[in-house]
């Protein structure tokens, strides 16, 4: 498979693009046996099947999918990218991500489109506006942007915003200037096609049945709608279905799953400058390179593997961005969808060892891991690797449940991202 | 938007209720007696399981009261809802 670059556009433009390859092998069928097999082939899995491949050069790495990659909550969310999480754990966690994000598209040889827009998360009450500072301040320590905006200063950021109606009247905000997003699709296939190129085998359409375990407990092989494959290494990384997939090892989650929504508008002109996002009234909204406005809204109060959410929480963002907006109020909205997220109570990801030897579990992620997506399988990759956990992700470990070393993100991540 | 029957006040919408999470986990009786593990299986472990769940649920617009239902976690759909301390029924087939 031969890399892109401006000469090969240009040829493709003069012959009709006809040279253009798969950008990654497909075998149909998973080998006998592999080194690591890898569980769910959305962002993280095969970013995590990449890193395994690129950093430590594991031989046989294999990543099955039940339905397409990326047809997860990775193609279904609203690509918001920040790392200005409260507690030093997360703000590492998440900034060893940015930073991966920043060269992604050069290190995969694939636009994975991140554009670091500006992410301005709005204040609309005393409480949001001291918590917002007492982020801005542990952000600062920690060495991750973020700064403190005036009403003022907010509005000539993003001037669609009306800072004087009444519903949702606003404070101020808290602005990191390095976030942004990314283009959700991109960043499963750029994975795909650097892990393929690598060796990796991607098999999709291949559901995960069952976990064999030895008589030591250990992982022995994996059961699949495609046959029996042998491996004494597995890392389950299926976000929703994360405690289905454990269940077939024996092995109980402190997680629920819900779902999540989002929407797009009909596409129009650029008009939207960066992310806008507001916890209090659960709305998000940022305008694709395609020129819709992506809009994200709240989970559903009951757990649901439905992938698809109540109206009336979709009605509740659309209230809160005509407010917020009023520009927005006669757009008409094209799409909607709704993802599983797998969510925690700490609202943090679980990274890391399971009792099970040779099962290793990443999830959690709940309603904002796509930001995590490079940094997730990179501390994830390194995990699997040595068996032990990588010292970004030793914080995140299952046992913090039981130890009750939380890291408690509530505050920052509770329905937004 | 769910419909949710209220054993006491019969079916409403759900904007009426709030979801309690899994039901029938009782509280241990002498939390100072468990082992960490235990008492984290207690607070923060669940099923978690697609297919059918017994929950806890709050009519908190209406009549105020807790009560338990069946529901099936993939299509969303309600087999019996019934009042706490009442036994569980089967799920359908
Ligand atoms: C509407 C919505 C909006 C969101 N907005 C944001 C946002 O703005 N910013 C942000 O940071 N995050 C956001 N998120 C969260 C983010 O999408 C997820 O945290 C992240 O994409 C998870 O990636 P993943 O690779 O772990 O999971 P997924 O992409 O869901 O991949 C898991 C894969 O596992 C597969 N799988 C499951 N069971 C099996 C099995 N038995 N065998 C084989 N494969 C299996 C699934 O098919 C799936 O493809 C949002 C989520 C939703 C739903
Ligand atoms: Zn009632």
């Amino acid at each position: 498979m031969s890399g892109f670059s401006a000469f090969r556009l240009l040829r493709e433009a003069l012959r009709g693009q006809s040279g253009w390859e798969p950008q990654w092998r497909a075998p149909a069928q998973p080998q006998a046996e592999y080194d690591v097999v890898i569980v769910g082939g959305g962002g993280h899995g095969l970013a995590t099947a990449y890193y395994l491949a690129k950093e430590h050069r594991v031989g046989r790495i294999a990543v099955l999918e039940k339905g397409w990659i990326g047809g997860g909550n990775t193609g279904r969310n609203t690509t918001i990218i920040r790392s200005n999480y409260l507690f030093p754990e997360s703000a590492a966690l998440y900034d060893h991500a940015v930073q991966l994000w920043e060269g992604l598209s050069q290190e995969l040889n694939y636009n994975v489109m991140f554009s670091p827009r500006g992410v301005l998360m709005l204040a609309h009450n005393v409480h949001d506006e001291q918590s917002f500072r007492r982020h801005v301040h542990a952000n600062r320590l920690a060495g991750v942007d973020n700064e403190w905006l005036d009403a003022e200063a907010c509005r000539a950021f993003c001037p669609p915003l009306d800072i004087h109606q009444q519903r949702y009247p606003v404070l101020g905000g808290a602005l990191q200037r390095r976030g942004g997003v990314a283009r959700h699709d991109a960043v499963a296939w750029g994975y795909a096609r650097a892990a393929s190129a690598l060796g990796v085998d991607i098999i999709q359409n291949c559901e995960v049945t069952g976990i064999t375990r030895g008589v030591d407990g250990g992982v022995t092989g994996l059961s699949t709608s495609r046959g029996e494959v042998r491996t004494r290494k597995v890392g389950v990384v299926a976000a929703g279905s994360t405690s289905l997939v454990m269940a077939m090892a024996g092995v109980r989650m402190p997680l629920e799953s819900f779902p999540l929504q989002a929407l797009v508008s009909e596409p129009v002109k650029p008009v939207f400058p960066c992310v806008v996002m507001s916890n209090t009234v659960h709305a998000y909204i940022s305008q694709s390179d395609k020129g819709e406005l992506v809009i994200g809204a709240g989970t559903d109060q009951y757990p649901s593997y439905s992938q698809a959410g109540g109206v009336q929480i979709l009605s509740h963002t659309l209230e809160a961005i005509c407010e917020l907006f009023p520009m927005f109020r006669r757009m008409r909205m094209l799409r909607s969808w709704g993802g599983i997220v797998d969510t925690t109570t700490d609202r943090s990801p679980i990274i890391g060892l399971t009792p099970v030897p040779g099962l290793y579990v990443n999830c959690g992620w709940g309603t904002g891991g796509f930001k995590a997506t490079p940094g997730s399988g990179h501390v994830f990759a390194a995990t699997i690797a040595r068996g032990e956990p990588h010292p970004i992700a030793a914080p995140f470990s299952l046992d913090r449940f039981v130890t009750g070393r939380l890291i408690d993100e509530a505050a920052a991540a509770a329905v937004a991202h | 938007m769910l419909m949710i029957d209220c054993p006491w006040c019969g079916a409403r919408a759900e904007l009426e209720f709030r979801h309690c999470g899994e039901a029938h986990l009782l509280r241990p009786a002498d939390p100072a007696t468990l082992s960490d593990a235990q008492w984290a299986d207690y607070l923060a472990f669940r099923d978690n399981a697609r297919g059918w769940a017994r929950e806890r649920w709050r009519h908190v617009h209406g009549c105020g009261r807790f009560f338990n239902a069946l529901r099936h976690t993939q299509t969303d759909r309600f087999a019996a809802t019934y009042k706490p301390g009442q036994a569980w029924p089967e799920p359908p087939a």
